[in-house]
């Protein structure tokens, strides 16, 4: 495992140069915005690599919690279980339902990363790993939606002639980013033995409150038309392949990031548990 | 009466009185909104027909500063003597504190609420022009919201270094849906204009309790327990 982490860190550099190569080269300018518009090769691998992260935090959280208690942990494989299915047969039972873009198979795929993850994550990590991963994926999220959030001014400045508009995806990427920003606050603050009870709770809440945000917003914002509308339309496939790629640059970079964050977590730990481990032996060596 | 409802039940009973007697957190509470209302009144002209559209914001955003002065102070008092330490060990459930305690909030933001309505209407002169009936289930939706949530993230915030910052910090983002959908009912039936309704507010409103009530009661256990 030592041996893969540099390999893996020299494929990530040849990936993310390549990438970028891609972009700011390869990748046709844009009619309209020109090469402003290159900025979507990083803007849109940060967020989707965000919300990843974001979804990992929410499962190693719930997965803390339940993993507690044996009964709750066989409950909580059935309801995952159950809700795959019902996200594989729902969008082709309810097809007029979906909104004008969503194809069911996108949904079914969503579906089965979910109970994929869920139960790869129960694989690899044990009860106490689960919160070192739900740590790591909220610090890496939050630097990715960080990017996110920099970098959409940045470019609809130039575009949109504003910095910032209060449109239903920027609220929502911004209210997402509060509520993971309290979640590291909370992990700083609070002592140490209570922190991954704490911190798993307000990340499920976190996520229980993600929808009601994005509904709530899509709806307040529908209300009142905005001026400005980005452009719409369908994308170049030359576009997208360059797209794809920096996506897949950023995901092994997260991976990687998150790999050594993780790393320092348990080596942390390690030192901690293992100096409170003398401290407990100590007397009984002076004593003999 | 059942055991859980009969522990609730003191527990509420007990922080009314103690409420009653010593008014520490409605005075402050009400302290509190009242400065709140007098600073906003310097931002903008409270007088200009305007004002009208944020008036709903501006009244939430009074009463969730000043219930978080409330909320701060739910579970200190339980601090002293040990008493929440007393509380993990005996076999009484969790969730009957929690809905104790829920309620009491409810209680003194609810008489916040009542006492400064009418300060509201007198200063920003506020009319009503649409259904004022539905202002009823938006208080009662609106002042659960913050308060359900409000009781769990004060439990939370209980076990971190400087609690009384932690609380804000954590329910703020949280509430931002609510708060949200509270601001928007609200306004809309004081504007009152025929074309939007605030019916879908306060859905939203509801279903928001719902979830976190019910995101509460399975969690507030787990952390009232968290060693």
């Amino acid at each position: 495992m030592k041996k893969a982490f540099p390999i893996l860190g020299l494929l990530t550099a040849a990936l993310l140069s390549y990438a970028l190569y891609q972009a700011l080269v390869v990748a046709p300018t844009e009619q309209t915005m020109g090469d402003v518009q290159r900025i979507f090769y990083y803007h849109v691998p940060s967020a989707w690599t965000a919300f990843l992260l974001f979804f990992i935090n929410f499962l190693a959280s719930i997965q803390y919690l339940v993993r507690r208690d044996q009964k709750t942990d066989t409950i909580a494989n059935w309801v995952v279980i159950a809700l795959g299915v019902l996200v594989c047969i729902a969008p082709y039972a309810f097809r007029t339902l979906l909104p004008a873009g969503v194809y069911p198979s996108s949904v079914v795929t969503t579906g089965i990363v979910f109970v994929g993850l869920y139960f790869l994550i129960k694989r690899l990590f044990s009860e106490q790993q689960t919160d070192m991963l739900a740590l790591t994926t909220a610090e890496v999220g939050v630097v990715f939606c960080t990017v996110v959030l920099v970098t959409g001014p940045l470019w609809a400045r130039p575009v949109w002639g504003i910095w910032w508009t209060w449109d239903v995806r920027l609220t929502s990427t911004l209210v997402l980013w509060l509520i993971y920003v309290s979640y590291l606050v909370l992990r700083r603050f609070s002592s140490s033995g209570q922190t991954p009870v704490l911190a798993a709770a307000l990340a499920v809440f976190g996520a229980l409150d993600v929808p009601l945000v994005y509904f709530s917003i899509w709806f307040f914002r529908t209300q009142h038309p905005q001026p400005v509308v980005g452009g719409g339309g369908s994308i170049d496939p030359r576009m997208l392949r360059v797209l794809l790629i920096n996506w897949v640059a950023f995901l092994c970079f997260a991976f990687l990031v998150c790999w050594s964050r993780y790393r320092l977590e348990r080596t942390k730990r390690e030192v901690e548990e293992t100096q409170a481990l003398e401290a407990l032996l100590e007397p009984r060596s002076a004593l003999r | 009466m059942s055991a859980p409802t009969g522990i609730t039940w003191a527990t509420l009973t007990k922080d009314v009185r103690l409420e009653w007697r010593s008014k520490d957190a409605i005075n402050s509470m009400l302290f509190f909104a009242l400065l709140v209302v007098v600073v906003f009144s310097f931002s903008f002209d409270p007088e200009a027909e305007e004002s009208r559209q944020i008036a709903g914001g501006l009244v939430w955003v009074a009463f969730l500063f000043a219930a978080v002065v409330a909320l701060n102070q739910t579970w200190a008092r339980e601090l002293r003597n040990q008493v929440l330490d007393a509380y993990r060990v005996s076999p009484a459930p969790a969730n009957s504190l929690f809905v104790a305690k829920a309620l009491g909030n409810f209680i003194f933001v609810s008489v916040l609420e009542a006492l400064m309505t009418p300060l509201f209407i007198v200063f920003y002169k506020l009319r009503v022009l649409g259904p004022a009936w539905q202002l009823i289930p938006v208080a009662i939706l609106g002042t659960w919201a913050i308060v359900v949530n409000g009781t769990f993230f004060a439990a939370m915030s209980l076990r971190t270094r400087s609690r009384e910052i932690m609380l804000p910090l954590l329910l703020f983002p949280i509430t931002i849906p609510a708060l949200l959908s509270m601001v928007e009912a609200t306004t809309t039936i004081l504007v009152g204009d025929p074309s939007t309704s605030a019916k879908f507010w306060i859905v939203l409103l509801a279903t928001y309790d719902v979830v976190f009530t019910t995101g509460c009661l399975a969690l507030f256990g787990t952390v009232l327990h968290a060693e």
